[in-house]
């Protein structure tokens, strides 16, 4: 099951040159900068642009090619970043709308309703709504279309840091609560490491790169594309102790132990920590009397000199995990590390994304 | 019905049946206009707007030589009905839904544009037929447009005069509605009646444009 696209289509200054088997169940994060062609790929896939010479098929049924099937036949779910609800309806009227038109299918209206956290909206007006609110109902409306692939078009862009912490976790659960794979478009890696399983990068309208997301997030050329502050890893972990004296919570990161500020969230919790590598310090002995509490032995895997710049980015392999640090080129020289050196990863326990929010992992 | 208000009775009938039929043809042609990236659309768009500025006199005297029995159009006309077109209830509605065309057609295409594709592209992905969307997402978000060209177009037929002159003259009854009832009366110098009809379009066509412009103000009349 799944989503094939072979796609050829020129646009006002670049040609959409796309040819992807995308995964189908999970998130997958369709990452790259703006204006590289992400939304007219989304556009396609659903429908929208119907004179393009594409090859779009799902589950082997061509959607796209030899002929076209309309969009309203897809039966693709459309997120768009604007929401676009029906401003001549209340919220539950766009949901009945979407009702109404829905083939049979698995997924429960009040199961959407609760699980958005939209009840307490039902009889609003849509202009009432916030950013936040009006992505939830938007969301909530395509799951009740009862969907077989979800599209969803930087649908957090708009928001604040608040009401995309509410939210992004929704997102990631959604393949696993109802049964819809989706397909998010993102040009914010901090999402990216949030929600997807699988991520497939995007560069001038051209797939440079795809893969599932803890190794993409390790590719010195996602740098590029994200901006050097952005650059790091991800540790998939459990929760496995709280210290509430202190306000510390333990994650076990396959063996490995990890420290940081307390979490409100069940011991057991798989958790999804990301590392960005300008919080992590390299040192070739153990080294004590320091307050960093995450001190990891490992071994270099690869050393990347970033051009013209001041720095490297290494990537250490702890052994369940890998972290990628970011240090000057002058301390690489003076440590002497090479690939293949064993080095201390020093991560204070602070610089732990309080935005990464428990996600709950797929089983 | 009196004799001095049968002018008046058949002015509200022509602009009702007028109204009517332009709800019928303007609608969809003003969806077309808006939807479409067709390379003679500013060539429809202007002869739409013809009406605006062409002299009723000369929109008229076209018409007349259209509607006349020896033109192909007319012609049939005579010998589908036994009637002719010219100096014909059915000729002034004809003509009557030609020279209100653009405000039918001008305020109902904005308001399409101004939903845009957004609401229809997002309804399609819901399941939404292009028939289903139409009527229930692109019409309901532009009903403002429709009153805007429903009450311009009916407004305007009732106060037409030049173009009723050309092609329907003045028979009392069947062509003579009120704006030549009025002429006539002026001409007869029977300034009273004259006063009274006037009074009254006045009161109507102002009592109707209020209504328009406290309704809505976000569907103009584009004159070009």
């Amino acid at each position: 099951m799944g989503l094939y696209v072979d796609i050829h289509l020129p646009r006002d200054g670049f040609t959409l040159a796309v040819k992807h088997d995308f995964a189908g169940d999970g998130v997958t994060a369709l990452f790259g900068p703006s204006g590289c062609g992400k939304t007219t790929l989304l556009r396609v896939i659903a429908g929208h642009e119907y004179d393009a010479q594409a090859l779009v098929a799902w589950d082997g049924i061509e959607w796209q090619g030899a002929s076209n099937l309309a969009p309203h036949l897809r039966q693709v779910g459309y997120v768009f970043q604007d929401a676009r609800l029906f401003a001549h309806l209340d919220v539950a009227g766009n949901l009945a709308f979407a009702e109404k038109r829905a083939k049979a299918g698995n997924i429960k209206r009040q199961d959407v309703i609760y699980g958005l956290g939209i009840a307490h909206l039902l009889k609003r007006e849509v202009a009432d709504l916030s950013g936040g609110e009006r992505q939830r109902v938007s969301i909530a409306r395509s799951l009740i279309s009862q969907p077989r692939l979800m599209l969803m078009d930087e649908p957090l862009a708009a928001l604040d840091h608040r009401a995309k912490a509410g939210i992004l976790p929704l997102i990631q659960s959604l393949p696993r609560r109802f049964g819809v794979p989706v397909i998010y478009v993102t040009h914010a890696l901090d999402e990216v490491a949030q929600v997807a399983d699988q991520v497939v990068t995007m560069e001038e309208g051209s797939v440079i790169a795809h893969g599932p997301v803890a190794e993409m997030l390790e590719r010195p050329d996602m740098q590029g594309l994200s901006g050097r502050f952005e650059a790091g890893s991800i540790l998939e972990g459990v929760i496995s102790s709280h210290n509430t004296s202190l306000h510390l919570t333990q994650v076990d990161v396959g063996g490995l132990p990890f420290e940081m500020p307390h979490l409100d969230a069940p011991i057991g919790t798989h958790l999804r920590l990301r590392v960005r590598a300008r919080d992590v310090t390299l040192a070739i002995k153990r080294p004590e009397g320091i307050s960093t509490r995450n001190i990891l032995s490992g071994k270099i895997v690869r050393i990347s000199p970033e051009e013209n710049t001041a720095f490297t980015e290494v990537l250490v392999d702890l052994g369940p995990a890998r972290v990628q640090a970011r240090v000057t080129h002058a301390a690489v020289l003076d440590l002497k590390l090479v690939e293949g050196s064993d080095v201390f990863a020093l991560i204070k326990s602070v610089s732990f994304d309080r935005r990464a929010l428990p996600g709950v992992k797929r089983g | 019905m009196s004799a001095e208000l049968a002018p008046l009775w058949l002015s509200l009938r022509l602009a009702f049946f007028t109204t009517l039929v332009l709800l019928a043809l303007g609608t969809p042609l003003a969806w077309w206009l808006s939807m479409t990236r067709a390379k003679v659309k500013p060539v429809i768009e202007a002869v739409t707007a013809l009406p605006l500025v062409l002299p009723p006199t000369v929109l008229g005297f076209y018409l007349l030589i259209l509607f006349s029995p020896n033109s192909a159009l007319g012609g049939f006309f005579v010998s589908l009905t036994g009637h002719s077109l010219t100096f014909s209830f059915t000729g002034l509605v004809l003509a009557s839904v030609i020279y209100s065309l653009p405000f039918m057609v001008q305020p109902l295409q904005s308001a399409f544009e101004s939903v845009g594709r957004g609401p229809l592209e997002a309804a399609a992905s819901l399941g939404a037929s292009p028939l289903d969307r139409f009527f229930s997402v692109a019409s309901p978000l532009a009903l403002r447009g429709y009153i805007t060209g429903l009450v311009l177009s009916f407004a305007h037929t009732l106060g037409e005069f030049g173009v009723v002159l050309m092609v329907g003259g003045n028979i009392p009854g069947r062509t003579k509605v009120i704006s030549i009832a009025i002429y006539e009366n002026v001409e007869t110098l029977d300034y009273a009646q004259a006063h009274w009809l006037s009074a009254i379009l006045m009161g109507f066509s102002f009592a109707v444009l209020l209504l328009v412009f406290t309704v809505n103000r976000r569907f103009p009349i584009r004159v070009i």
